[in-house]
């Protein structure tokens, strides 16, 4: 049987992916909406309305790396299988 | 109609190489000698799937002909607004492999889940839900991949010149010959494939167009000229209102959770060092494809105008920018994207036939009346027979079931998101919640959808997903917990 461990990791790695993805949803509603909506006050960053750049693509990067970082440091490599558990145990 | 030879000899050359990997991939199911070894390899691929792989599997199943042709031609149409709206999807890797992935790998070991029927099965007592899973899948799928065929098909016929039907022909065999010899291991090969073809069209188209409109700025300044609503994140003509856009992100956010051919792929990989690893490629992956090719559909405006159906925009661009042999080669992305959700959805429906129906209640679950030779030759014909069978359709397409199709994705995410979901993490979950949210659920979901009635301003899954979930939830509530042992399997005992 998977371990106490086993369930307080996914619920931890749960919580993660949920922040994330709210971090992710907060970040692309501001910057999405957040520079005004009238066009012929745009500013540009490398040739895209300031708006777009950031929430498209900032965001976009931005959580990409987030989520390497957070995998990096707070995943936790578990196996999946009961046997392959039984078996490092013995050794 | 005559078509264009330099156009279509990459393509039928990039054919053949999938072709020769499934072949190849398919020697494995034919050394297992027991039933369900052959079946976990048939239908799962043994439980191999490394991080690159899955992360493949999971993107090339997602991304399907709208994610080319469609999504690209709304935003010919509205502008930078509809890439807004397609970012949405970026978290789509990370949010299914993090949540469902590894109690999903561990239950699938323990239990010998297979499909997510299987899952179901395991976690609710009830027979119901599994035909009703079942079928709703096969529903579900075979109207989707219908849609997917024809798509690729008009793709064809709009770039390559030849018509309609040698499209239909070339590719939609390739895909149910593949899918049927090599089952999933060889639809997981070759959506590798598949998904490194997809990033080599975008990037090929999109550097055409950038380099053609003079850079992004001046791109950017013709699209202002035409029109400054372009540039805006509610689009031209505020075809994009707000209260719109956020209800995507229930349909192609948090709704993906309860996509099966999505779902599946958690049952598959090999280690947990896989899984995380597939998150984080799969969340780069997708968010680059859709960006691509939807700043195409955008940026595409400034480079050819005029453009009056939008599912024409990626079609038109290809032939105009790109020479023949690259056009030939572009083409592969959009039919690899579609093959790839079609082949994947075919192994599923030979599942729920030959597994989840077939061997459980006529077989009633015993190895000896279903020997390996036997469910071997019965998935190759089940996979073969649906496929035809939707080949057909495609043929001389009905447009009922097209209209059918428009529904499948949503119908999907009715039926299965709160069982799968609260299955997994809800200890009160039971299968009188499984049974009211399924129904209410589905449901709502065509009802909405026939009346067109509009919550709020939402499409028809915002208030289909409330009431599914409201639904689970008095279910679960009043109806009898599901047994302890049940429970066991899950962690949730304590």
């Amino acid at each position: 049987m998977a371990s106490r461990k086993f369930v307080q990791a996914t619920k931890r790695e749960t919580l993660i992916i949920i922040a994330l993805y709210v971090l992710f949803f907060a970040w692309w509603y501001v910057t999405a909406y957040g520079f005004g909506d009238d066009p012929s006050q745009y500013r540009f960053v490398f040739g895209f309305p300031e708006w777009f750049f950031y929430s498209c693509i900032v965001g976009y990067i931005g959580i990409s790396i987030l989520l390497w970082l957070c995998v990096k440091f707070f995943f936790i490599e578990l196996p999946l299988d009961d046997e392959e558990e039984v078996k490092n145990n013995e050794r | 109609m005559s078509g264009n030879a330099g156009t279509i000899v990459p393509l039928i050359l990039y054919f053949i190489l999938i072709m020769g990997i499934a072949f190849w991939g398919n020697r494995a199911a034919a050394k297992k000698s027991d039933t369900k070894g052959f079946m976990e390899e048939y239908f799962i691929g043994s439980r191999s799937m490394g991080g690159f792989v899955l992360a493949m599997a999971i993107i090339t199943t997602y991304t399907s002909a709208s994610s080319f042709v469609g999504g690209p031609g709304v935003a010919y149409n509205v502008g930078l607004g509809w890439i807004l709206l397609s970012m949405i999807q970026v978290p789509t890797a990370f949010l299914t492999l993090g949540v469902l992935g590894k109690r999903f790998a561990l239950i699938a070991r323990r239990t010998s889940a297979v499909t997510i029927t299987d899952y179901i099965r395991a976690r609710y007592s009830s027979d119901f839900v599994v035909v009703l899973a079942s079928l709703s899948l096969l529903v579900f799928f075979m109207a989707s991949m219908l849609a997917q065929f024809i798509g690729g098909a008009r793709l064809f016929e709009a770039v390559t010149g030849y018509s309609y039907q040698t499209g239909l022909i070339i590719f939609g065999l390739t895909v149910v010959i593949y899918t049927t010899v090599g089952g999933f291991r060889a639809v997981v090969l070759t959506d590798t494939i598949q998904g490194i073809m997809m990033l080599v069209a975008s990037v090929a188209i999109l550097s055409a167009v950038v380099s053609v409109g003079g850079g992004v700025g001046r791109i950017m300044g013709t699209l202002y000229a035409a029109d400054p609503q372009l540039l805006t994140p509610t689009g031209a003509g505020g075809a994009i209102p707000k209260p719109f856009i956020l209800s995507f992100w229930v349909l192609v956010g948090i709704g993906i959770l309860g996509l099966p051919q999505t779902t599946q792929k958690c049952l598959g990989y090999r280690d947990s060092r896989s899984m995380h690893n597939a998150m984080i490629i799969g969340t780069f992956v997708v968010g680059f494809t859709m960006l691509a090719m939807h700043l195409v559909g955008a940026m595409g405006r400034a480079v050819i105008p005029g453009i009056e159906v939008g599912d024409l925009a990626v079609p038109t661009l290809t032939v105009r920018l790109l020479s023949p042999f690259w056009a030939g080669v572009f083409i592969a992305g959009p039919l690899a994207a579609i093959m790839s959700t079609v082949d994947s959805m075919l192994i599923m429906c030979s599942a729920a036939i030959v597994k989840d129906l077939y061997f459980y209640y006529v077989a009633k679950n015993d190895d000896k009346k279903l020997p390996p030779k036997k469910v071997h030759g019965m998935s190759v014909v089940v996979t073969a027979v649906v496929g035809v069978l939707v080949f057909f359709a495609a043929m001389k397409p009905p447009s009922l079931l097209v209209w059918i199709n428009l529904f499948a994705f949503g119908g999907l995410e009715a039926v299965f998101f709160c069982p799968t979901l609260f299955g997994l993490y809800w200890r009160r979950a039971n299968s009188t919640g499984a049974i009211l949210s399924m129904l209410t659920g589905a449901g709502a979901f065509f009802w909405l959808n026939i009346t067109k009635t509009r919550v709020a301003g939402t499409t028809a899954i915002v208030p289909t997903i409330a009431v599914s979930i409201i639904a689970f939830a008095l279910g679960s509530f009043f109806g009898k917990p599901e047994s302890a042992e049940r429970l066991k399997i899950f962690e949730m005992e304590h």
